[in-house]
């Protein structure tokens, strides 16, 4: 899965874009998306919100993932 | 065009008057914010700046939409800098005008105080000897 990372979630990666392979624990939902990026980086639990955006949106957690999505990983925003 | 949104390197905070200026507009308020040299009394070398540019180009979109349905105004200006900022350094300005000086006020406040909540713009604190991205931990 194409992953977007930002701010300090590209820290906790170490990179801005990755082809995340989560074998069986294949994310299908935003709501699997964070538990599987939580379970691979405990870092992401430790955040003060952790938000996921499809196709550059806001995306709740019962929101489904396509292959073709833009998919990124938003931590707390801090711009002004 | 009455909204002005963009995401910028450099911020001209000279501009912003003329781009707020409308013949109907008796009122013109304009926010800028800029990098202070100190956090709880840790000084500040600079701040960083990253952005989910499309992202954050449409939410800003939306704000300005918001701000138009809420309050009568005749101009929007929101425009944020990205990249590495030194103190005294603009790195944001939002602004409206209308008729009278109460909606503009509003909305300014507005503006930036949901420009800060929702805009996937992230900042970096440098200190002398660390850095800290702001807001990321509890």
């Amino acid at each position: 899965m194409d992953l977007l990372f930002f701010g300090i979630a590209k820290d906790i990666v170490g990179t801005s874009q990755l082809d995340m392979d989560f074998g069986e624990d294949a994310p299908n939902s935003v709501a699997e998306l964070k538990q599987a990026l939580k379970k691979r980086y405990p870092e992401f639990s430790k955040l003060t919100s952790l938000a996921i955006a499809v196709n550059s949106e806001y995306a709740s957690d019962d929101v489904q993932l396509k292959s073709n999505d833009e998919v990124a990983i938003i931590p707390p925003v801090s711009g002004g | 065009m009455n909204k002005i949104i963009e995401i910028v390197q450099d911020l001209d905070t000279n501009k912003v008057y003329q781009e707020l200026s409308h013949p109907n507009s008796g009122g013109i308020c304009v926010f800028v914010g800029s990098v202070r040299e100190f956090t709880n009394n840790e000084q500040v070398m600079a701040l960083e700046f990253e952005t989910y540019e499309s992202m954050a180009l449409k939410e800003m979109d939306k704000l300005a939409d918001k701000a138009f349905e809420q309050w009568k105004l005749n101009k929007v200006v929101i425009k944020h800098a990205v990249g590495k900022k030194e103190v005294q350094d603009a790195v944001v300005i939002v602004g409206a005008s209308s008729a009278h000086r109460s909606e503009c006020f509003e909305a300014c406040r507005f503006l930036i105080d949901t420009l800060k909540e929702t805009v996937p713009i992230w900042k970096k604190e440098l200190f002398k000897n660390k850095s800290v991205w702001v807001s990321a931990h509890p």
